[in-house]
């Protein structure tokens, strides 16, 4: 095993403005360090992609964007957007999470009707209007090319779905919710290549309208659809530039290692 | 002694434990059924006992039981349903949540003689609410609660994880989260938990003795007016339940014919709360079908 | 974007939706709490107003052989002494234990080893029937069929420890097996196959790896057992016979802790030295009852390092 140095890193500061930013980000689970000073800046109406070996801590960096990490980690540092740091204990998580959206690993739909898996939110957010609410499933069913499959059946239980159209259900259940931000953790891991290049379809459509951050264990999928990468590495930010220039030219050891395959 | 022999020696010995038990097993069974069976009769089941004749019925006893079990379940359940969700959505993992399971792992392993005693110290004589139904029910309570928290909390448990990521990820507070979607995946394990503690508090006598009282004074079915004294759905007149009326008549023993009713009401008992076990396997299953494959036709 | 901001900083519905599932399901869970304080503070300062409030002294009530509460003895203190409930309860309780554990692995053993199918079909289903009858049942059953037989085969009244022990025995039977059943279907599947492997036979096998293995849990189910049979009321009340005297032999009429409090607490006035004394047995079994759920607690905390 080759030994590395940390200390080295290339992290660009992207030049468009940013949606969402993360300074000295740092998280514990009791007394372990999961993740040190991770410091990003995610471009408005891109696609950032997060890569790394399992457990480099991708998936902790993006839990903690949205706040789902309240209740298991401690998570020190600023993670800033609209000018306001939004990992403090005073701001509302719920207007938080309204803003940036999670899309999991495992498709996660509710036990309800297809329609209902959408609406349900909104509801929730105090939107009864029956039209309104058939509007809104609609549209985000399409915006997440799922609406051709189950048009005819949203009465059906979303569990009887196959696991890609689950997933894509999940992200149309975020996107019906209009949110700023869309965080996906690895959401085409548990899919079949046909599923997934839809996903990624999916994804490469709504770049125009959505700030996009994905974690994924493919590199191919990272390079085709992401505009920037980050390079994780226990639990270390190593290398953060546009994809292209991550791929092609990266500049840390580490890196040229984990994408060429020699790592370890 | 050859390991053969011994492993043959051992299963053999293992088989007939087995049979003394199913003999056991099938003797108390046959012993109640075949007594008891012969000595339900609708004018069993339908007319008020009597203290010093034979002939009694258990019509009030019955009802009583059912009424006392209706209104435990009614006062506990609350109070266990939001015990369970909170030990199992908000609790923090320190000491305090530690002790307060150990609180409820001591008061499920409480005599119930004890709870009985309690029941008879605060409500009956402290309140002052005398031999009633509603002590009697405040009392079984205290010996529900512990089984009914712990099945709703494991009903809980069993709802994944991904389940409140998805609600709260959108947005929506823990307790929306909880109660819209956690609970209702979480309901049939509830539900079983509630028939199986039904079965218990059914079969309960030590507690009721001295708080829900050993008579059964006659009411009026037609009356529903709850407040006024002799209607049926009174709670503060005493009533004798089902398993309270076998102990009475056969400690007392003044009424003649006390085995043959004893045995009658004790196979209703164990029909009533087999079928409590049957219907909770069945309620459970099927809910669980409705809510996981569903109609995907 | 500066309404974005304040959003951000304000408490909105799901807040208070929040604070409020908080706040009801912790009323929930504090009133829970706050029951066994009470239960467990009343049933002490009662019981201990034996020795506090009458000066009865721990040693003739824990130790004194005649129970009258009404009289004075000898002494000049009144009879309380509590002993003959004592041991009967105890040997009830270790005699039923003793006799219903080999029993019980036994059957646990059929049900999850040797023939899972069949046995686990029928019998499964019949021993959690059987952990549900109501103990009255029992009671009913031990005192018009147990009783008569005892009365036929030794003769005397039929009422005594040998029939109490009898009806708990079938009492905590269904209660160990299944729990004991529970803990041996928690062995992992690996042990088996690696003990045969090595060539053992079955017995051994079932001895050496799957029996040591669920140790714990089997030992926890008898304790549960235990508890369950000391903590018995009516049915034990049955077949006792209620006279508080020492046993003398196996089929004497005698009077266990419980027997004795649920024949007691109608006949007495509370605050009186007679009600007090029945609280001051009250006491003994919530201190058992204690101490049982310590023993479980125990032996999960061992267990679980071993692991
Ligand atoms: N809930 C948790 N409690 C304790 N440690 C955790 C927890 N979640 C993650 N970790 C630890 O934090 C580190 C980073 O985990 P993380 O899940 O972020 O990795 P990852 O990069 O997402 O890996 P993968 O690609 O396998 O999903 C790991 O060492 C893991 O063991
Ligand atoms: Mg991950």
């Amino acid at each position: 095993m080759q030994t590395y140095q940390y200390d080295q890193t290339n992290i660009c500061q992207p030049t468009l403005a940013p949606a969402l930013a993360t300074r000295e980000l740092e998280v514990f689970y009791g007394d372990k360090q999961a993740l040190f000073k991770g410091s990003l800046q995610f471009p408005k109406h891109r696609i950032t992609a997060l890569i790394g070996a399992s457990g480099s801590g991708k998936s902790t960096f993006l839990r903690c964007l949205n706040r789902m990490n309240d209740r298991v980690a401690t998570v020190k540092g600023r993670i800033l957007y609209h000018d306001t740091d939004i990992n403090q204990r005073q701001i509302n998580v719920y207007q938080v999470r309204r803003q940036i959206s999670m899309v999991f690993q495992r498709p996660n739909p509710f036990a309800k009707s297809i329609r209902e898996n959408i609406a349900f939110a909104l509801k929730q957010q105090g939107l009864h209007d029956r039209a309104q609410l058939a509007a809104r499933v609609e549209t985000s069913l399409k915006a997440a090319a799922l609406w051709d499959e189950v048009k005819d059946e949203l009465d059906q239980s979303a569990l009887a779905l196959s696991g890609g159209q689950q997933q894509r259900l999940c992200i149309a259940r975020c996107l019906a919710l209009a949110p700023d931000i869309l965080l996906l953790d690895e959401p085409a891991s548990a899919l079949d290549p046909i599923s997934t290049a839809k996903i990624e379809a999916t994804l490469a459509a709504l770049r125009h309208d959505y700030t996009i951050i994905i974690v994924t264990h493919n590199m191919q999928q990272a390079s085709r659809i992401a505009d920037y990468t980050a390079f994780f590495h226990l639990g270390h930010i190593l290398e953060y530039s546009e994809t292209e220039a991550l791929f092609t030219r990266p500049q840390i050891k580490v890196t040229e290692d984990y994408i060429s395959g020699n790592f370890g | 002694m050859s390991r053969k022999t011994t492993d043959r020696l051992a299963t053999g010995t293992i088989y007939a434990f087995v049979g003394v038990v199913v003999a056991i097993l099938c003797g108390l069974i046959g012993y109640i059924l075949i007594t008891g069976i012969p000595d339900i009769s609708w004018h069993f089941l339908t007319s008020a006992a009597t203290a010093f004749t034979a002939g009694g019925g258990i019509r009030d006893q019955l009802f009583n039981s059912l009424y006392l079990l209706l209104l435990t379940l009614v006062i506990s359940f609350p109070f266990a349903l939001g015990c369970g969700i909170y030990l199992s959505e908000y609790a923090p993992q320190n000491w305090v949540t530690g002790l307060l399971r150990m609180a409820i792992e001591v008061l499920s392993s409480l005599p119930s003689v004890v709870v009985g005693l309690f029941g008879y110290l605060i409500f009956v004589i402290r309140f002052n609410l005398g031999f009633s139904i509603l002590a009697g029910a405040l009392a079984l309570t205290f010996f529900n609660l512990p089984i009914l928290t712990r099945s709703i909390e494991e009903a809980l448990q069993d709802v994944p994880n991904l389940q409140r990521e998805a609600g709260v990820s959108l947005g929506l507070s823990n307790w929306r989260t909880i109660t819209k979607i956690v609970l209702p995946i979480a309901l049939p394990g509830i539900l079983t938990g509630i028939i199986i503690s039904a079965g218990r508090v059914f079969g309960e006598a030590a507690a009721l003795i001295y708080t829900s009282g050993q008579s059964a004074p006659t009411v009026d079915y037609g009356n529903w007016n709850f407040l006024s004294a002799d209607s049926f759905l009174n709670p503060m007149r005493p009533a004798e339940t089902l398993a309270v009326h076998i102990w009475k008549v056969n400690t007392e023993g003044i009424t003649p014919d006390a085995v043959a009713i004893s045995a009658g009401a004790s196979a209703v008992l164990i029909v009533i709360i087999l079928i409590f076990n049957v219907g909770a396997r069945f309620l459970g299953q099927r809910l669980y079908q409705h809510l996981t494959a569903s109609k995907s036709k | 974007m500066d309404r974005m901001k304040q959003n951000l900083h304000q408490a909105s519905k799901a807040s208070y939706q929040d604070y409020f599932g908080k706040s009801i399901s912790l009323f929930c869970a504090s009133l829970v709490g706050m029951l066994v304080v009470a239960i467990l503070y009343f049933v002490m300062t009662r019981g201990l107003a034996t020795f506090t409030q009458n000066h009865i002294s721990l040693r003739s009530f824990l130790l004194g052989q005649t129970w009258n509460p009404t009289q004075i003895g000898a002494n000049g203190q009144p009879e309380v002494g509590a002993l003959p409930m004592i041991v009967t309860s105890l040997a009830v309780t270790l005699l039923a234990a003793l006799l219903a554990t080999p029993f019980a692995v036994g059957v646990a053993l059929f049900v999850t080893e040797i023939a899972p199918r069949r046995g686990g079909q029928l019998l499964q289903p019949m021993i959690e029937l059987l952990v549900g009858i109501p103990s009255v049942v029992y009671g009913f059953i031990g005192l018009s069929a147990l009783v008569p037989l005892m009365r036929h085969l030794f003769g005397g009244t039929g009422f005594g420890i040998l029939t109490g022990t009898l009806v708990l025995f079938v009492m905590v039977l269904p209660t160990i097996t299944s729990l004991a059943s529970d803990s041996l279907r928690a062995v992992p599947l690996d042990y088996h196959s690696a003990a045969l492997a090595l060539g053992a036979t079955r017995w051994q096998m079932l001895y050496k790896v799957v029996l040591r293995a669920a140790l714990p849990g089997i030992l926890t189910a008898v304790i549960f057992g235990m508890a369950r049979a000391f903590g018995e009321a009516l049915a034990v009340q049955m077949v006792i016979g209620n006279a508080v005297l020492m046993p003398k032999g196996w089929l004497t009429p005698t009077s266990t802790l419980t027997s004795q409090l649920t024949t007691g607490i109608g006949n007495t006035t509370l605050g009186t030295l007679p009600n007090n004394v029945l609280w001051s047995l009250a006491l003994i079994l919530l201190v058992m009852s204690l101490f049982f759920n310590s023993l479980v607690r125990f032996i999960g905390r061992r267990g679980r390092m071993q692991k």
